[in-house]
């Protein structure tokens, strides 16, 4: 390439770069094979045995397993909401002008600046009226509050990219709204829809305040339980480090699936 | 060409009702909560504004504004050029593109109290790797008893776990640069600094905007990675606004200034995204 | 100002030793004389942009040289060759004024100011950007740009050649045209040499002196617009140069008689009194078929007439193959589905062996 300035000194940078990224990770990953006897008694940099005894504690436990599964169900249930209520939005204000539509885009936009914190009383307070307390269906609900404003933005940009011209031959070819959206329309959006998924399982997966807010037992996601490790004792050092690499895993593996098109789904459609 | 189309509104329904149900119910929770006193579940009274006056008189409060006011500052002001430079050295195709994305990436995946966890098992002074790493050199670094300390703490957390979407944002902007660009800078005699200022950086400034507006809003509203890390403190020298807000909502049953102070603190962030976002539009609108 | 050689062939390949099809530009020797105006004419991967590369110097070519003057200059940067490119789509800084774009050139080779100052406003000047300089480049229309993107590449006076990479492609058809007059203007006041790489033949045959044209990385042939009009030495130049191009008739000699299968069309010119191939193509421009009087010519069928504003054309069926026909005349013609008699064989009439035209027959 000829405009790649000195590749030495930019790579070294990266590199550098890249190694602040990941030691805190390695740490982690390096605490969880180690015993809570080992943590204590002396310093290393690599762990003296590769010792998973942690991570057969968490997947003994009901009390620590539940919690994956329980972020599991809520994801799923989160994702598969907000793309159907996002996807007609997204179209609609792709393609048509009405009364009021940039508007109601920018509202929708501000539900998802909003603090989190605002929300806590008032949605322990409804969702305990309305008995969705403790339930996936619960958390799920309340999280489409930030997602779906968000897979609407992505999902707009997207399609704003499809050309007109598409969604007309098809009317002209006498396809119905239904089956044109689901043959003709989203595979040409496959990449939006990956992206808008990749960004729901990201907020749900990682929420906390709102996640531990509505939960006690039943759906308590894996979020609120990790932070309740300080025993009498101390805290589990191990196994809190072993139930953190297990909740990287899941996003390690979607980067890893989504990567050539990470780039491009950053842009959103909008760079 | 958009076709004018009021039964458009029928596909928004389910966002409209959807978003609604979730956030417009409770926020007229809020604001009723924040005009009255509720002292007990049949006696109501309505005070008006005396929450509001109330909550911005509160001396705690205005500590915690000013600790996220100079927060969200200092990682922008640190995030942004430490994302454009991290962007301009990455390979802009190749093998090692892909790996280096990943790597890049990672930060974004983490659950949030993780990321708070991997900083405290990280920082700690008796079994962080940072933490021993500068016990070593004579650097005692305790963040749970130093407010200094807990700072730079909690700042290179944050820059740790945000820096990457800056990054990345930056990065899809600088490959959506035709080639022809460098190839004609190339011809005219340009040099490396010249190409960064007149290519690449107007590029980078539309991208940046969309990354401005996220950082700074999310960063407005953050609780989980300091309340993990640090639980706000020492005393309260990491508490910013959300952890302040959850504390008086549910730790007391003084929900009224609790009220009052969300709906201060919602339209804080509505007014400035408003601005940035009306910003980005004319930004976009130019290029 | 130079003179430009090439002596090269280019392959992308990066086998030891690749095939002949490998080859984005088969080993070729060409002169660009200096001041003249080139055109670069071929479909989509002929490999005319590759050859453009190779001139200004954006890539290197996989054997040969590049020559400026009798200078080798294959292994120089673009930025040490004086050459301008210009390219499909405007490229121009968006950051700064239209002046500050046409002075970048010359500012970074540290040229004096006043120099810089005279020779933009004359560049300027012709190119009609004179009221425009104090403009942000970003927010102009796109023809401005590409003026912009010309001008930067016009302001150096050591430039050498002005090369052109479909630069019209993202212009209005009405502006096209003014581009394209802007453009001669250029060449007659600066004597630079132009090379303009191009798939639409009208923009070939309008702006250059000597057009070349290219298929599949070979050189077809090079000449000047009418030439290629009158006498294309290759059916592929017959095709693609005119609109609609030329005709082609598979015809056979059968005792000095030409024969396109078993239906005479007339006597054989000497030139091909004695052809045996069976590769034999006879080729007729559409305004070179006369409408044959009475009972000269042979007959054909007039399948239809198109009124193109100005001229007609005729689509013709003889012996079952369809024949354009071009003329201004519209009256005594018979209805569509009826007899038309035509002649083909005429002065301009040229006959191809293995699609070469005869009698260079064989290579070209």
């Amino acid at each position: 390439m000829i405009h790649a300035p000195n590749s030495a000194l930019r790579y070294t940078l990266l590199a550098l770069y890249l190694l602040f990224t990941v030691l805190p990770i390695y740490w982690l990953v390096s605490l969880s094979l180690r015993s809570n006897y080992e943590i204590a008694s002396g310093f290393s940099i690599f762990p003296s045995t590769f010792n998973l005894d942690s991570y057969r504690t968490i997947f003994g436990d009901r009390a620590w397993y539940s919690g994956y599964i329980n972020s599991t169900i809520i994801v799923a249930i989160n994702s598969c909401l907000s793309l159907l209520v996002a996807l007609p939005a997204a179209y609609a204000f792709s393609r048509f002008e009405f009364t009021g539509d940039k508007h109601v885009f920018f509202w929708l936009l501000t539900n998802r600046m909003t603090p989190p914190a605002v929300f806590v009383l008032p949605f322990f307070q409804m969702y305990t009226a309305l008995n969705l307390f403790d339930t996936h269906i619960g958390v799920a609900l309340a999280y489409l509050l930030f997602n779906v404003p968000l897979a609407v933005w992505i999902l707009e940009g997207f399609m704003n990219g499809v050309p007109r011209e598409i969604d007309e031959m098809a009317f002209i070819d006498g396809y119905s709204f239904p089956r044109f959206f689901i043959t003709v329309f989203m595979p040409l959006i496959k990449s939006a829809i990956g992206v808008s998924l990749f960004f729901c399982f990201m907020f749900s997966w990682v929420e906390l305040l709102i996640g531990r807010t509505l939960t006690s037992v039943n759906a308590r996601p894996i979020t609120a339980t990790m932070t309740r490790t300080v025993t009498a004792s101390g805290v589990d050092w191990s196994t809190l480090a072993a139930a953190g690499t297990l909740t990287i895993i899941p996003g390690a593996l979607v980067i890893w699936f989504v990567r050539k098109n990470l780039a491009k789904g950053f842009a959103m459609g909008r760079v | 060409m958009k076709r004018t189309f009021e039964a458009g509104w029928f596909f928004i329904i389910p966002v409209i009702v959807c978003v609604s149900f979730t956030a417009i119910l409770p926020l007229m929770t809020v604001v009723n909560y924040s005009i009255q006193d509720i002292i007990s579940p049949e006696r109501r009274v309505f005070v008006g504004t005396e929450w509001f006056r109330s909550i911005i008189m509160d001396q705690e409060l205005r500590a915690a504004f000013v600790r996220q006011l100079l927060f969200s500052t200092a990682t922008l002001c640190i995030e942004v050029p430490l994302g454009i430079g991290v962007a301009l050295c990455m390979p802009r195709r190749g093998a090692f593109s892909s790996a280096a994305l990943v790597l890049l990436a990672m930060p974004l995946l983490i659950p949030w109290n993780v990321v708070g966890t991997i900083w405290q098992l990280y920082s700690r002074p008796d079994i962080g790797l940072l933490g021993h790493a500068l016990s070593l050199i004579g650097f005692d670094f305790e963040y749970a008893r130093n407010p200094l300390h807990a700072w730079v703490a909690v700042l290179l957390m944050d820059i740790w776990h945000w820096t990457p979407l800056i990054a990345l944002l930056c990065y899809t902007g600088l490959q959506s640069i035709p080639e022809q660009y460098y190839l004609a800078a190339e011809i005219d005699g340009a040099g490396k600094f010249d190409i960064f200022r007149y290519i690449q950086l107007p590029k980078l400034r539309s991208v940046l905007s969309i990354a401005v507006l996220l950082r700074f809003m999310d960063s407005f509203v953050i609780y989980t990675e300091p309340f993990v890390l640090t639980g706000g403190g020492p005393g309260n020298s990491t508490t910013f606004l959300s952890q302040y807000l959850s504390q008086l909502a549910l730790g007391q049953f003084d929900v009224g200034p609790a009220a009052a102070f969300s709906i201060i603190y919602f339209l804080i962030i509505l007014l400035i995204s408003f601005i940035l976002y009306n910003w980005m539009r004319t930004l976009s609108a130019a290029t | 100002m130079a003179k430009i050689e090439l002596k090269l062939a280019h392959t992308y390949s990066t086998a030891a030793n690749p095939s002949p099809d490998d080859y984005a530009l088969v080993q070729l020797d060409l002169t660009f004389e200096q001041g003249g105006a080139y055109a670069l004419l071929g479909p989509s991967g002929c490999g005319k942009s590759t050859m453009l590369n190779i001139i200004s110097g954006l890539l290197r070519p996989s054997q040969g040289r590049v020559l400026f003057d009798g200078r080798d200059v294959t292994l120089l940067k673009p930025s040490e060759r004086n050459i301008a490119q210009v390219f499909q789509f405007p490229v121009v800084y968006d950051t700064m004024t239209v002046g500050q774009n046409l002075a970048f050139p010359l500012r970074t080779r540290r040229i004096e100011q006043r120099k810089i100052d005279a020779r933009v406003s004359l560049i300027a000047e012709i190119l009609g950007l004179s009221s425009d300089l104090n403009l942000i480049a970003a927010n102009l229309p796109a023809d401005m740009k590409q003026k912009i993107s010309l001008g930067r590449g016009l302001v150096r006076d050591d430039v050498a050649a002005v090369l052109l990479d479909e630069p019209l492609t993202v212009i209005d058809p009405l502006l096209k045209w003014q581009l394209r007059q802007k453009l001669k203007e250029v060449h007659r006041e600066l004597n630079v040499t132009l090379v303009y790489v191009t798939h639409d033949q009208v923009e070939a045959m309008s702006f250059a002196d000597k057009v070349i044209v290219m298929s599949h990385g070979k050189i077809l042939q090079v000449g000047t617009p009418e030439e290629l009009f009158e006498d294309p030495h290759h059916t592929f130049v017959g095709t693609f140069v005119g609109s609609p191009g030329m005709n082609f008739v598979e015809v056979q000699v059968r005792g000095g008689e030409l024969f396109k299968g078993d239906n005479p069309i007339g006597t054989a010119p000497d030139l091909v009194k004695r052809e045996t191939s069976s590769a034999l193509k006879l080729g007729v421009r559409p305004e070179h078929v006369a409408i044959a009087a009475d009972q000269t010519g042979v007959e054909a069928k007039l399948k239809r007439i198109q009124s193109l504003g100005g001229y007609y054309l005729l689509t013709v069926d003889l012996y079952g193959q369809e024949v354009f026909v071009r003329t201004d005349r519209p009256d005594h013609l018979p209805e569509p589905g009826a007899p038309l008699r035509i002649d083909v064989l005429g002065p301009y009439t040229r006959f191809f062996k293995n699609d070469i035209k005869l009698p260079f027959g064989g290579h070209l």
